[in-house]
C-alpha cells in the first residue's frame, strides 16, 4: 500500500491565524458593547463602515499584488484593525475620515510592506495618528457619555450625522459633543487649575471619566480572556499598566494638585484597550519574554510623558509607534539563554 | 506496602522552557496483553540500523543460517553487528526499500525463514555478571548487536566505554515516553521490570555510577508501579523511580536530565561531561537478555496504533518483518488509513509503502487517519506570536530562525543557536501560521553541514595547491643550486687551470657546449643587471594586485579540485 509522505510533526495543529483573530475579536465584544452602551450606535456603524472598507481595500491589494484574495481575507485581521481603529475614534467622525483611515491602514501601512506579519507599525493606531493629526478638530469631538448626554440621538440620526454631517434640528456641534475626560483634565491642568477643583465636574467617576473607565472595565474583561486563552501573554499588559501607574503615583505624591492620580490614567483614555489589545500586536510588538516587558513598560513611560507634557489628548498611539520602532532592537538584546549556553548570547 | 512508599522519597524535579500538553493518545494499543508476532516468510535486515559505519556481511546467498547467528560483523568502533532473528536461507544481500526519512533503499541481507526458530550460535549466558570483567561484558554487549533504542540506534557498547576525563555518577534510565500513542516501553517496564533492573544493574558496573534516576511520565502509573516494587524486592536503594509530570518532550536526553536532576547538558556536549550517562529502558533490557540470556538483539516490542489499524496493539516482533505484515496482524488497515508513520506523531517520518523492514530503532507503527493527522494546511506569513519561543523546550527563538534560515542565511541562522534544536516539532505545533519550522530548521543545518563539507574541501585545495607551490619551489631553489655548484667548480678548476699553465684554445674546444652556457649565462646575467637599472623588472607574479593574486589562486583552486573530481570518478568508475 503506498502512502503520501509529508515531514514531522505529523500532529494536528491547534492553533491558526483567523482563530487567533477570531478570539481577538470575541474579546474586543464587551468593551464594544459597554461603548455603543455609554456612547450610543455611532460606534456600531463606524465597525461596520470600517470592516466593509477594510476589507474591500486588503482585497484591492491582493488584487494589484496578484495573490490569492480569499485566504488573506479570510484571516480576519484586517477586520481587527477595523475594530480596533473604530473604536478608538470619536463615535460621530465623518464617515470619510473612517474611510481614510481605514484605506490607510490596510494599503500604506500594511500591504505596502507585504502584508499581515510584515508591517513595521500597528495599522489601527498609524492611521489614527494620521487622522489625529490631520483633523484634530473631527477627532477630538467626542460624545458626552449617556448619563451625562442631554442630546441622545437614534441610530437614524446617528447615522444622518455620520454620513451626512447634518445635525438634528436646533443642535449644534458644540451642544452635541464635548472633550473627552483625558482631554478636558489636561486642557484645565494647562489652565493652572488644581486637580481638585477639576474633579469637581460631574464627569468624573471613581477613577476616570464616568463611562469611560466602565468601558475600561469591559475591555479589562476582554483583555483577561485572552491571557487566559493564550492569545497573548500577560507581559506586555502588566508592565505598561505598572510603568504607567508607578510613574503617575510617583508624580501624583510629588504634586498633588498637578498630577493626576495613579489610577486615573489607568482607567481613562484608552489605557486598558491599549493595554491588552493594541501594544499586543504581535506583529509590531516585541516577540521574546523580556523584550516585552521592556516594551511594555516604555509605552507606558511614554503614555505618562506625552499625555503629561505633550500637545495631544491621548498618547496610546503616539506611544505605541514610538515603540514599534524600537521593538526589532529591544528584541535583538533581550534574546534568551538557550538551553546549556551559559549566558544570552551578546555580539 | 510500606517499603514501597519509602521508595516514594520526595525528589525535587526542575523544569525546562516551553514543552507541550498533548492529547497522549496511548491507551488505544494498551486494551490488549503483548503478542508475539508470527514469523514472516522472509525478514529483510538492513546493514545499517545504527549511527555509525555500515556493518560488513558475513554470508552469501545461499547460505543458511540460524537464529541469533551473526550475519554482518561491524566494521571500525562506532558500528554494530546485525544478527539472524531466526533460522532460514540468505536468499538475496542487495539494496532493497527501508525505512529511513529519505526514502532512498540500501544494502540489506534477506532471509527467506524456514518456520523451524532453531537456535545456533548463541552466545554464553553469564549469569555471574557482577564478577565478570568489564571488558568482556562490553564485548558481548557489543557483540549482540545491542544500539540505542529509544530512537537514536547509538551502538550502545560505545556509550557504556566513558572516557577517564568524564567520571560518571549518575546513571538515568529514560522511561519517560513522551510521544504520544506510542506505548512499548510502557508494557516493558509493566512486564519485564526485574529484567530491566538486572540491565541497569549492568550498565551501572560498566560505567561506575554511584546512583540511577528512572523517569517516567505520570500517565504510566502501572509502569512505575511493578519498577518501583521490583526495586523494593531486590532492595536496589540505588535506584529511584521517578515520576515525573507527563510534558512531551521530557523523554528528550537533555530535558530528562534536566528534569530529574536541574543540570543542563552543555550545548554541543553529551551528558557525560556533567558525569551522566543515560540509557533507555528497552536498551536496558536487551542489555540483561544479552548477558544474562546471551541473546542478541533479534526482536523488540513495537506499538502498531492509530484510527487506521483495526486492533492496535503491542506486538513483539522480529527484526526485519515487513511493516506489512505487523500491521496485518494488528486486523489490518480500516478505510480511514491515510498516513503511515514510523515513530510517534511528533518526531516520526512518514513510509510511502509498508514494504519496508522493522528496524532495531522502530518502537512504533502509527496508522493515522486524516483527523489525527490532518494534511498540512498552507503555510501563511508569520505573525511573530512568538508562540513557538513559548513552547521551545530549547528555548531558542524559531521564529528568528525561521526568517534566517529562509533567507539562507546561514552564518546568522547558526547565530540564534540553531543546532541546539532537538526538532521536537513544538514549534511547528503550535504555529498558527502552520509554518513547517521543522522542517526550515532541518534544511538549515544539512545547508550548514553541506557548506562546512565544502569549506574543508576548499581548505585542503588550498593547502594541497600551496604544497605543490612549495614543491616547485624547492626543486627550481635545488636545480639553481646545483647549477651554481657546478659554475663554481667549474670555475674553481679553470682558475686553477690557468695557474697552473697558461690557457690554450684548445681547453675551449675541448668543451665547447659548457663554454656557450657560461657564456650565455653571463649574457642573461648581464641584462638582467641593466634592466634592473633602468628600472624594468622582468615580467612576473612578483607586482601583481591582490585581486589579481586571488584570481590566479581561485583558478588553480578550481584546476585542482578538478583535477580530484576527475580522479575520485575514475576511482568510482574502477
Amino acid at each position: 500500500m503506498q502512502f503520501t509522505t509529508i515531514t514531522s510533526p505529523h500532529s494536528d495543529r491547534p492553533n491558526s491565524v483567523s482563530r487567533t483573530m477570531l478570539l481577538v475579536i470575541l474579546a474586543l465584544v464587551p468593551g464594544a458593547i459597554a461603548m455603543t452602551w455609554y456612547f450610543g450606535w455611532g460606534i456600531l456603524i463606524n465597525m461596520l463602515l470600517a470592516s466593509v472598507t477594510a476589507v474591500i481595500c486588503e482585497a484591492l491589494a491582493m488584487r494589484l499584488r496578484k495573490r490569492p484574495i480569499i485566504p488573506v481575507v479570510g484571516d480576519f485581521s484586517a477586520v481587527l484593525t477595523a475594530l480596533l481603529f473604530a473604536v478608538a475614534v470619536p463615535p460621530l467622525l465623518p464617515w470619510w475620515l473612517t474611510v481614510i483611515g481605514i484605506a490607510f491602514a490596510i494599503l500604506l501601512v500594511k500591504q505596502i510592506y507585504g502584508g499581515l506579519g510584515y508591517n513595521p507599525f500597528n495599522p489601527a493606531m498609524a492611521a489614527y495618528v494620521l487622522l489625529l493629526v490631520s483633523y484634530p478638530v473631527q477627532m477630538t469631538s467626542w460624545l458626552p457619555p449617556e448619563m451625562l448626554n442631554e442630546h441622545p440621538l437614534t441610530f437614524l440620526q446617528t447615522a444622518t450625522v455620520i454620513f451626512t454631517g447634518a445635525l438634528p434640528g436646533g443642535l449644534t456641534w458644540d451642544a452635541l459633543t464635548m472633550a473627552t475626560p483625558l482631554d478636558s483634565m489636561f486642557t484645565q491642568l494647562d489652565q493652572s487649575k488644581m486637580v481638585s477643583e477639576i474633579l469637581m465636574s460631574p464627569l468624573w467617576g471613581d477613577f476616570g471619566g464616568r463611562g469611560w473607565e466602565w468601558v475600561g472595565n469591559w475591555y479589562l474583561l476582554g483583555g483577561l480572556f485572552l491571557i487566559y486563552k493564550r492569545i497573548i501573554s500577560w507581559h506586555i499588559p502588566v508592565s505598561m499598566l505598572a510603568s504607567l501607574l508607578v510613574i503617575a503615583m510617583l508624580f501624583h505624591f510629588l504634586d498633588q494638585e498637578a498630577y493626576p492620580f495613579g489610577m486615573f490614567h489607568v482607567f481613562t483614555g484608552g489605557t486598558i484597550l491599549g493595554a491588552f489589545f493594541i501594544a499586543t500586536d504581535p506583529v509590531s510588538a516585541c516577540t521574546t519574554k523580556k523584550g516585552q516587558l521592556v516594551y511594555g513598560a516604555c509605552i507606558g513611560l511614554m503614555v505618562f510623558v506625552i499625555r503629561t507634557w505633550g500637545g495631544y489628548p491621548d498618547a496610546i498611539a503616539f506611544a505605541v509607534l514610538l515603540l514599534n520602532m524600537a521593538a526589532p532592537t529591544i528584541d535583538y538584546y533581550t534574546q534568551p539563554r538557550a538551553f546549556g549556553h551559559q549566558g544570552a548570547r551578546r555580539d | 506496602m510500606q517499603n514501597l512508599n519509602q521508595t516514594k522519597q520526595k525528589h525535587t524535579l526542575h523544569r525546562f522552557n516551553g514543552g507541550l500538553h498533548l492529547p497522549d493518545n496511548k491507551s488505544q494499543s494498551l486494551t490488549q496483553p503483548l503478542q508475539k508476532a508470527a514469523i514472516p516468510k522472509r525478514l529483510t535486515l538492513p546493514l545499517q540500523q545504527h549511527i555509525g559505519e555500515i556493518s560488513e556481511p558475513l554470508v552469501k546467498v545461499g547460505d543458511h543460517v540460524l537464529k541469533g547467528q551473526m550475519l554482518a560483523k561491524p566494521q571500525g568502533y562506532v558500528s554494530a553487528p546485525i544478527h539472524a532473528p531466526t533460522s532460514g536461507t540468505v536468499v538475496a544481500i542487495d539494496v532493497f526499500p527501508i525505512p529511513h526519512p529519505s526514502g532512498l533503499p540500501a544494502p540489506c541481507v534477506v532471509i527467506e525463514t524456514d518456520g523451524k526458530d532453531t537456535w545456533g550460535g548463541q552466545l554464553e549466558p553469564m549469569p555471574d555478571y557482577m564478577h565478570v570483567d568489564l571488558s568482556i561484558l562490553r564485548e558481548r554487549i557489543r557483540n549482540a548487536g545491542i544500539v540505542g533504542l529509544g530512537g537514536a540506534a547509538f551502538p550502545s557498547s560505545v556509550k557504556l566505554t566513558p572516557g577517564l576525563d568524564n567520571p560518571i555518577n549518575t546513571l538515568i534510565i529514560n522511561g519517560a515516553e513522551c510521544e504520544p500513542y506510542i506505548t512499548c516501553d510502557d508494557l516493558l517496564m509493566q512486564t519485564q521490570a526485574e529484567r530491566i533492573l538486572s540491565g541497569i544493574t549492568i550498565i551501572r558496573r560498566l560505567v561506575g555510577a554511584e546512583k540511577c534516576l528512572i523517569g517516567i511520565e505520570d500517565n504510566k502509573p502501572k509502569a512505575i508501579r511493578s519498577l518501583r516494587q521490583a526495586v523494593t524486592d531486590h532492595e536496589l536503594s540505588w535506584i529511584s523511580v521517578i515520576t515525573i509530570p507527563t510534558l512531551y518532550p521530557s523523554g528528550g536526553e537533555k530535558q530528562l536530565i534536566k528534569v530529574l536532576t536541574g543540570k543542563e547538558v552543555p550545548s554541543g556536549k553529551i551528558p557525560a561531561t556533567i558525569g551522566m550517562i543515560c540509557h533507555n529502558v528497552t536498551t536496558a533490557y536487551s542489555v540483561a537478555e544479552a548477558v544474562l540470556e546471551g541473546r542478541p538483539l533479534i526482536s523488540r516490542y513495537v506499538t502498531i496504533t492509530g484510527k487506521g489499524v483495526a486492533q492496535p496493539k503491542n506486538l513483539e516482533a522480529l527484526i526485519g518483518t515487513p511493516v506489512s505484515e505487523l500491521i496485518a496482524q494488528a486486523g489490518g488497515y480500516t478505510e480511514q488509513v491515510s498516513k503511515l508513520i514510523m515513530g510517534g506523531p511528533m518526531m516520526g517520518f512518514t513510509l510511502a509503502t509498508d514494504e519496508v523492514p522493522i528496524t532495531k530503532a522502530c518502537n512504533c507503527l502509527l496508522a493515522a487517519d486524516k483527523t489525527e493527522s490532518p494534511d498540512p494546511q498552507p503555510a501563511l506569513a508569520c505573525i511573530r506570536c512568538g508562540q513557538c519561543a513559548a513552547a521551545c523546550p530549547a528555548n531558542l527563538l524559531p521564529q528568528q530562525m525561521y526568517w534566517y534560515a529562509r533567507a539562507k542565511d546561514l552564518e546568522k541562522v547558526q547565530e540564534y543557536n540553531l543546532f541546539d534544536c532537538i526538532e521536537c516539532g513544538c514549534c511547528s505545533h503550535v504555529c498558527p501560521s502552520h509554518i513547517p519550522l521543522v522542517q526550515y530548521f532541518r534544511f538549515a543545518k544539512t545547508e550548514s553541514w553541506a557548506q562546512e563539507k565544502e569549506q574543508r574541501a576548499a581548505e585542503k585545495a588550498r593547502q594541497r595547491h600551496e604544497a605543490q607551490l612549495a614543491r616547485k619551489e624547492r626543486l627550481e631553489a635545488e636545480r639553481k643550486a646545483k647549477i651554481r655548484q657546478k659554475k663554481e667548480a667549474l670555475s674553481a678548476t679553470k682558475a686553477k687551470e690557468a695557474s697552473v699553465k697558461t690557457a690554450s684554445p684548445d681547453d675551449i674546444g675541448e668543451d665547447p657546449k659548457k663554454a656557450a652556457i657560461t657564456a650565455a649565462l653571463k649574457r642573461a646575467a648581464e641584462k638582467k643587471a641593466k634592466l634592473a637599472e633602468s628600472g624594468i623588472k622582468p615580467k612576473n607574479q612578483d607586482d601583481l594586485t591582490e585581486a589579481q593574486k586571488q584570481a590566479i589562486k581561485k583558478v588553480d583552486a578550481r584546476r585542482s579540485s578538478h583535477e580530484e573530481d576527475a580522479t575520485t570518478t575514475d576511482e568510482q568508475g574502477g
